[in-house]
């Protein structure tokens, strides 16, 4: 929360005065998901089924763990892997622009 | 991956599927302003606070979650079955997804960060009277703790019990009472 910058577009959506992104990113993949849905370029039960799955291996790789549960973490790694399984992108152009993007100079990120 | 990595991938995702016209970054904008704005826990205070009111509302509510709120239009990205769970004298409810984070979005908004915690996820399941207690929800020894796994297909909502006091109370006040919390179950109100 504390490297949240509140301003502007970016503002992550409140509710009850709790944050529910953390960061804009996490928006953005969120919206991104629920999108691709409403849009019907896959269904939102394989996507939820992706999820369900990613989660599973997560709890049972952090057995008892006291680390903060990474949800927008899986949440992106699940939407790739359907993407992926969709034939809408594949993972090689996918690795390729995480490449072009963390090359990118520091302050042109959101 | 970490969180780095994540926003980098999330980055990428979204140039990808821009340039390949999958989706337009202003769609994705609105989709955000949409959860942010219009979408949250007023649209299950509404529902509330009217099946407190109406009685045949809360029965047809309480019959079919999914068609007594048909008629609110409410947005909401996946609108799943919504079954809806009276809490009584003798029945407390409370819901949570035991498997992700499945959520009734349309009338709750976005789920809370703890619902989505391994912590909360387990723990409410095997010891619910002690998580509720943490919650400040101390319960009566002989009432019934009921809890409600979501999923993909079906989603949970509480219908709380009204505090006596706020029975006077006009419909519009008593929506702005209800809190989300409540309609998860951790929390009675009064």
């Amino acid at each position: 929360m504390s490297e949240v910058e509140l301003s502007g577009r970016y503002e992550p959506p409140m509710a009850n005065g709790e944050v529910l992104f953390e960061a804009p990113w996490q928006g953005r993949v969120f919206a991104m998901a629920v999108t691709l849905a409403e849009q019907g370029c896959m269904a939102w039960s394989d996507f939820q089924g992706m999820l369900i799955e990613v989660v599973g291996a997560w709890d049972t790789d952090h057995p008892h763990s006291d680390e903060e549960y990474p949800y927008y973490e899986l949440f992106a790694e699940s939407l790739s892997r359907i993407l992926v399984q969709k034939g809408l992108l594949d993972s090689e152009e996918i690795h390729k622009a995480d490449g072009l993007m963390a090359a990118r100079p520091h302050g042109h990120d959101h | 991956m970490s969180h780095e990595s994540a926003r980098i991938r999330a980055e990428a995702l979204e140039s990808l599927l821009v340039e390949k016209g999958l989706i337009e970054s202003e769609f994705v904008d609105d989709v955000i302003a949409r959860y942010n704005d219009r979408v949250g826990p007023l649209n299950g205070a509404r529902v509330v606070a009217r099946a407190w009111r109406d009685s045949a509302f809360k029965q047809r509510l309480l019959n079919d979650g999914t068609d007594a709120i048909a008629e609110y239009d409410f947005e909401g990205g996946e609108v799943q079955k919504l079954v809806v769970v009276e809490n009584t004298d003798a029945v407390h409810n409370v819901v949570v997804c035991t498997l992700c984070s499945c959520y009734p979005w349309a009338v709750l908004g976005l789920p809370p960060k703890w619902y989505k915690d391994p912590a909360y996820r387990s723990r409410v399941v095997r010891e619910p009277r002690s998580v509720l207690k943490e919650f400040g929800t101390e319960l009566e020894a002989d009432m019934e703790v009921r809890v409600w796994d979501s999923s993909a297909e079906v989603r949970y909502m509480v219908l709380p019990s009204e505090p006596v006091a706020w029975r006077e109370l006009p419909e519009k006040t008593v929506v702005e009472r209800i809190t989300r919390d409540s309609m998860i179950g951790v929390e009675r109100l009064g």
